[in-house]
C-alpha cells in the first residue's frame, strides 16, 4: 500500500524537479507526457489495491484512501495524462507562434507536474493542515502558469488569481484552526487531532458552535477555489488568459478537488451539528452559483469565459446536489463531478486548437470549424451536447437525478434549476453551432492566404491532438449507459458517508 | 513571576500586533509599511516564545525561531531588495481615504471579537482572550489588500494576514502540529518568491506597480 501511495506522489515530484533542471529541451514534452502516464499508472495500481482491500491508511495514518477519493484520484491522475498528451502538440504549436519564451516553456513543464504532485497530495492526505497546505500550493503552481503569455490581460488575470485565491484560502486556514481547536479537546494535542479518520471517528462529539463558524470560514476558503458565486470572479478571468492545457486541468481537476476538501469538512461538520447547517449553506451557494452563471453565459463573446462559466455552473450543480444530501442526491454527485471533469476538459482540447485555427478566442470570428477541420468542429459539438446534458451522455444520467431528487426533496429549487439549465442550453448551443456549422467568415478563409480559400489551409504545425477529447467523450458516453459495479459501489459507499 | 506576568505580558504584545495592524492600513509610506511588517513579526516572534515558556511547548520554541527567520529576517530582507531594484520610493496610494479605512477598521474589530467571543469561552489555553484580536488583524490585513491599489502593499497585506492566522493559531491552540506549521511557512516564502517575480512582470509590462492598470477584465 505505501509504495503504491510514494510512487503516486513521488513520480509527479520527480517529474518536476528534472523538468526545471533540464529546461526548454525538445522532449521536455515527451519527458512531461512519460512522469504523467507513470503517475497514472501508480495512481491505477492504487486503485487495484483498493478493489482487492477496501480503503486503506498508509505511513503513519498520514495518508488514506476509501470510497470518496480514490475514484477523485484515479480520475485527477487520468486527465492529467491525457491533458499533458494534448498539451504536447498544443504547446508547440503555442511555441511556434511565438506566444512563449524558452524560458517560458520549462517552468510551464515543471509546474504542471507540481500541480498535479499538490493535487494528489490534497486527494490522499489524511491531515487536514497538509490539505490546506498542499490546496495553497496548488494555487502558487498555477499563478504563473496562467501568466505565461505574458499579455496585459493574462496578468492582470492572474494578479487576480493569486489575490482572490490567496484571500480565499486565508479563511481556510483559520476554519482549519478552529476545527483543529474543536478535535484537540476531544483527541489530545499533537498529530491526530488533525488527521481526518479520527476526527470522522469522534464528529459526534466536536464542540457544535465551534464547528459551525470552522465551516462558514472553510466555505468561504475553499468556496473562492470552487468556483462558487460570489467568489467566482477570478475563474473565467484565469481560464480565459491562461493556456488551453491549464484551463483544463483547472476547470476538470481543480475545482473537483477543492470541492473534495469541502465535502470532508461537511462530513465532520454534519456529524458535530444535529441541524442540516452546513447543508442549507451548501444548497444556497450551489443553487445561486448555477443561476448567476447561466445567466451570465449568454453575455460571453470568449469562448474559453463561456465554458468557464459553465464550469462554474456545473460545480454549482454538485454542490447543490451535495448539500441536498441523500443517497441518491450524492451519488449523482459524484457521478457528475467524475463526467463534468471528463467532458469539460474534452471540450477544452477542441476549443484549444479551434482557437488555434481561427486565431481568435472569439466567437463571432470561429466558423465552420467543421469545414476547417472535422475532429475539432465534431469534438466540440459532441462535448457541448454532452456537458448540456443530452442523452445518451452520463451528464445526462446525473442531471436527471439530481433535478428528480430536488423536485422531490426540495421542490422550491426545481424551478430555478430547470431555467438555469435550460438559459445556458440556448446560450451554449446557439453559439457552438454557429462556429461549428456556421458559414466560413472571410476573415477566416484570409487566413489561408494564397491557398485561395481551401478550408485545410489554416494548416497547424503539428498535428491536432483530438484523441484524448475523444477518448473522453467515448467514456462519459460508457458512464452513461452503463456505470461499472466497482465504481457504482464507490459511489454508494461514498454517498453513504456524505450523508 | 514568569507564571503571574506572562499572561498579562502576551495580552500586551496581542495589543501591540492590533495596533501595528491599524498602522500598517494607515501607512502612506511604502517603506515605512515594511518596517511595520518587519515590528509585527518581531512581535509575534516574542509572544510565540513566550507562550512556549509559559507552557512548555517545546514544539512551539520552533514555531518561534521560523517565525524569527521568516518573518523579521527573511521576508522583509525580500520586499526591500524587491523595492531597491523596482527602485520606487513612492508614497502608497490607497483607493479610500485613511479615515475611512480606519472605521470600517473599528467595525471590522468589533466584528471580529464578536465572532472570537463564542471559541474564547471554549478555550482552555492562557491567551484564549486575545483570539478576538488575531482575527482582527486577520481582518485589517484583508482591508489592506482590498484598500490598497499598488502591488507591494497588496503583496505585504497578504503576508500579514497569515501573521495574524499564525496568532491565533498560538492563541486558539498553542499552534498547529509543526509538519502543518513548516507547511504553512513554506508556501509563505513561496508566494512571497512567486509575488517577486510578478510585480516585476507586471512592471515591464505595464512600466508601472498600479494595479488599478489590472482593471480591464470584467463583465461587459
Amino acid at each position: 500500500m505505501a509504495l503504491e501511495m510514494l510512487l503516486l506522489l513521488a513520480f509527479p515530484l520527480a517529474g518536476g524537479a528534472l523538468l526545471a533542471l533540464l529546461g526548454h529541451r525538445q522532449y521536455a514534452a515527451e519527458i512531461n507526457t512519460a512522469f504523467s502516464i507513470l503517475t497514472f499508472g501508480a495512481a491505477a495500481s492504487l486503485v487495484a489495491r483498493v478493489i482487492a482491500e477496501g480503503s486503506v491508511t498508509a505511513l503513519e495514518e498520514q495518508f488514506f484512501v476509501d470510497s470518496l477519493n480514490v475514484f477523485l484520484v484515479a480520475l485527477t491522475a487520468f486527465v492529467a495524462m491525457t491533458s499533458s498528451l494534448f498539451s504536447r502538440p498544443y504547446m508547440r504549436i503555442e511555441r511556434m507562434h511565438g506566444r512563449v519564451s524558452d524560458a517560458g516553456m520549462r517552468l510551464y513543464h515543471s509546474m504542471y507536474q507540481l500541480f498535479s504532485f499538490t493535487m494528489l497530495l490534497v486527494l490522499t492526505t489524511n491531515n487536514l493542515g497538509i490539505m490546506w497546505v498542499a490546496m495553497e500550493a496548488a494555487t502558487l503552481t498555477t499563478v504563473l502558469l496562467i501568466a505565461l503569455y505574458r499579455t496585459h490581460a493574462s496578468l492582470e488575470a492572474a494578479w487576480k488569481y493569486f489575490i482572490l485565491c490567496g484571500v480565499g484560502i486565508a479563511q481556510a486556514l483559520f476554519g482549519t484552526i478552529l476545527v483543529y481547536f474543536a478535535a484537540e479537546r476531544i483527541l489530545g494535542a499533537g498529530g491526530v487531532s488533525l488527521l481526518w479518520t479520527h476526527l470522522d471517528a469522534v464528529k459526534g462529539e466536536l464542540e457544535p458552535t465551534v464547528m459551525a463558524i470552522a465551516f462558514v470560514f472553510l466555505l468561504v476558503g475553499y468556496g473562492t477555489k470552487v468556483g462558487l458565486v460570489p467568489l467566482h470572479n477570478w475563474l473565467p478571468d484565469a481560464h480565459a488568459e491562461g493556456p488551453t492545457p491549464i484551463s483544463a486541468v483547472l476547470s476538470g481537476l481543480l475545482l473537483n478537488v477543492a470541492l473534495y476538501a469541502l465535502i470532508r469538512f461537511k462530513v465532520i461538520t454534519d456529524g458535530a451539528l444535529d441541524r442540516p447547517f452546513a447543508s442549507a449553506l451548501l444548497m444556497g451557494f450551489g443553487l445561486l452559483s448555477v443561476a448567476v452563471a447561466a445567466f451570465f453565459l449568454s453575455r460571453q463573446r470568449d469562448i474559453k469565459r463561456m465554458f468557464a462559466y459553465s464550469s462554474i455552473e456545473h460545480m454549482g450543480l454538485i454542490t447543490f446536489a451535495f448539500g441536498m444530501g441523500g443517497p441518491v442526491a450524492s451519488f449523482a454527485g459524484l457521478l457528475h463531478m467524475t463526467v463534468h471533469s471528463l467532458t469539460k476538459s474534452a471540450i477544452f482540447f477542441a476549443v484549444g486548437h479551434a482557437s488555434q485555427k481561427s486565431g481568435t478566442q472569439l466567437m463571432e470570428n470561429i466558423r465552420g470549424l467543421v469545414q476547417v477541420s472535422p475532429t475539432i468542429g465534431w469534438g466540440l459539438m459532441l462535448g457541448t451536447a454532452a456537458i448540456l446534458g443530452m442523452p445518451p451522455f452520463g451528464v445526462f444520467a446525473s442531471e436527471f437525478l439530481i433535478l428528480t431528487t430536488a423536485i422531490a426533496q426540495q421542490p422550491w429549487a426545481a424551478p430555478v434549476l430547470l431555467i438555469s439549465l435550460g438559459v445556458s442550453f440556448a446560450a451554449i448551443f446557439g453559439k457552438v453551432q454557429g462556429m461549428v456549422f456556421g458559414e466560413m467568415s472571410s476573415s477566416m478563409s484570409g487566413s489561408s492566404g494564397s491557398m485561395s480559400g481551401s478550408p485545410s489551409a489554416a494548416r497547424l504545425a503539428h498535428r491536432p491532438a483530438m484523441v484524448p477529447a475523444f477518448t473522453h467523450l467515448a467514456l462519459v458516453l460508457l458512464l452513461g449507459l452503463y456505470v461499472p459495479p466497482y465504481l457504482a459501489d464507490w459511489y454508494r459507499r461514498a454517498a453513504q458517508l456524505i450523508g | 513571576m514568569l507564571q503571574h506576568y506572562g499572561p498579562q505580558v502576551i495580552n500586551l504584545l496581542a495589543a501591540v500586533l492590533l495596533l501595528l495592524a491599524f498602522a500598517m492600513l494607515a501607512q502612506r509610506r511604502i517603506l515605512s509599511l515594511i518596517n511595520l511588517f518587519a515590528a509585527q513579526g518581531l512581535v509575534l516572534f516574542l509572544a510565540t516564545a513566550l507562550v512556549a515558556a509559559l507552557t512548555g511547548q517545546t514544539h512551539l520554541y520552533w514555531s518561534a525561531g521560523v517565525t524569527l527567520l521568516l518573518k523579521v529576517l527573511l521576508l522583509p530582507w525580500i520586499l526591500h531588495r524587491l523595492i531597491r531594484r523596482l527602485n520606487v520610493k513612492w508614497d502608497v496610494e490607497t483607493l479610500l481615504n485613511i479615515p475611512t479605512t480606519m472605521l470600517v477598521g473599528i467595525v471590522l474589530v468589533i466584528l471580529a471579537f464578536n465572532v472570537a467571543a463564542p471559541i474564547s469561552e471554549l478555550a482552555g489555553t492562557v491567551t484564549r482572550s486575545t483570539l478576538g484580536i488575531a482575527l482582527a488583524c486577520v481582518l485589517l490585513s484583508f482591508l489592506m489588500m482590498i484598500t490598497r491599489s499598488k502591488a507591494v502593499p497588496q503583496v505585504v497585506g497578504f503576508l500579514s494576514m497569515e501573521n495574524g492566522l499564525f496568532f491565533a493559531a498560538t492563541a486558539a491552540v498553542y499552534g498547529m502540529p509543526m509538519v502543518v506549521e513548516l507547511g504553512v511557512a513554506l508556501d509563505v516564502l513561496v508566494a512571497a518568491l512567486i509575488l517577486g517575480v510578478f510585480v516585476f512582470q507586471i512592471r515591464e509590462r505595464f512600466d508601472s506597480v498600479d494595479t488599478r492598470h489590472l482593471e480591464n477584465l470584467k463583465e461587459r
